[in-house]
């Protein structure tokens, strides 16, 4: 057996996906440049790998989630970007987890990011009087048709 | 709050359980632990034999030991959580990371504690969204005693 002596000791790293129409991953790069203070940043296809002390990360993530709150998602990451055990290009093939990313970024967080444009809009009391569905998972929503959602209905029609 | 999320490595359910002010207890914590940990080298997660003894808190002995590793990671997280999140149509929980076994017994767990859950889908649509999120910003705020953000 051989030791095993574990590198960046006390470090967090967190995923920052974007799935927005007007910013990539370069815009969070830079951003996330300009306001951290020595974290280790890593650009990919989908947006950022973040490590550093858990106070600086948390703070870098928080000014990058404020670019477009309802398109940028975060989650904890266990192991540092880069790492051989983890890293594709050591293994030949799609990273261990990344069909569950792929997954839930391209057919359900549009549709998250939709119902969060949603509750953006009502307020507090409005959101309060809302209430669950009995026997059923979610939320009574009142049917309410978006304005712009209606007018992108009637622009599709006359084509 | 404490929320045990399912899949626990679910991108949606962390970000949208920190982003309304609570601690997503999610898989990367127990990773995470592991691989700073000094010690013998156990590729690739850092599992090492004593895992699957630790499991043994939550499943028999003659449960394969990689329900009792897995269980090992788990098992805590369960045990310190508060409320748990669970979306039930997950296909992702299980492949080649994930064990139908292990979910079975982690819902079992959850169900267990008698502490509140919220059972979802994914969504399908724009308005599965819009119920999909607001159920988990009611939940979360209904945690809190209903104060919301």
């Amino acid at each position: 057996m051989n030791p095993y002596v574990p590198a960046f000791i006390g470090t967090v790293t967190k995923y920052v996906f974007i799935e927005s129409p007007e910013y990539t991953p370069s815009d969070l790069a830079l951003r996330a440049y300009e306001v951290s203070e020595g974290l280790m940043i890593k650009e990919t296809c989908f947006g950022l790998q973040v490590t550093g002390s858990p106070d600086e990360v948390g703070r870098v993530v928080t000014s990058l989630r404020s670019i477009d709150p309802n398109h940028i998602f975060v989650k904890d990451r266990g192991f540092p970007p880069g790492d051989p055990r983890r890293c594709r290009a050591n293994l030949g093939g799609a990273r261990p987890g990344y069909y569950g990313h792929e997954f839930e970024v391209s057919s359900v967080i549009p549709y998250v990011s939709h119902g969060l444009e949603v509750l953006e809009g009502m307020d507090e009391k409005e959101f309060s009087e809302l209430e669950m569905m009995p026997g059923k998972p979610g939320l009574r929503i009142p049917d309410v048709l978006d304005v712009k959602r209606l007018k992108e209905l009637m622009d599709a029609e006359e084509l | 709050m404490k929320i045990f999320l399912y899949p626990a490595t679910s991108l949606i359910l962390s970000d949208l359980v920190e982003r309304w002010g609570h601690e997503p207890l999610s898989a990367a914590l127990p990773i995470r632990e592991r691989i700073q940990t000094a010690g013998f080298e156990s590729p690739p997660l850092q599992i090492t034999p004593d895992d699957p003894k630790r499991g043994l808190r939550y499943a028999a002995v003659e449960v394969p030991s990689g329900i009792r590793g897995r269980m090992a990671l788990y098992g805590p997280l369960i045990e310190e959580a508060e409320a748990a999140v669970i979306i039930t149509d997950a296909d992702l929980a299980f492949g080649c990371m994930g064990c139908a076994r292990t979910n079975e017994l982690i819902l079992y767990l959850i169900r267990e504690r008698e502490i509140p859950v919220l059972d979802l889908t994914y969504p399908k649509n724009e308005e599965e969204g819009v119920v999909f999120v607001g159920a988990i910003r009611k939940f979360l705020a209904d945690l809190n005693g209903g104060g919301g953000e």
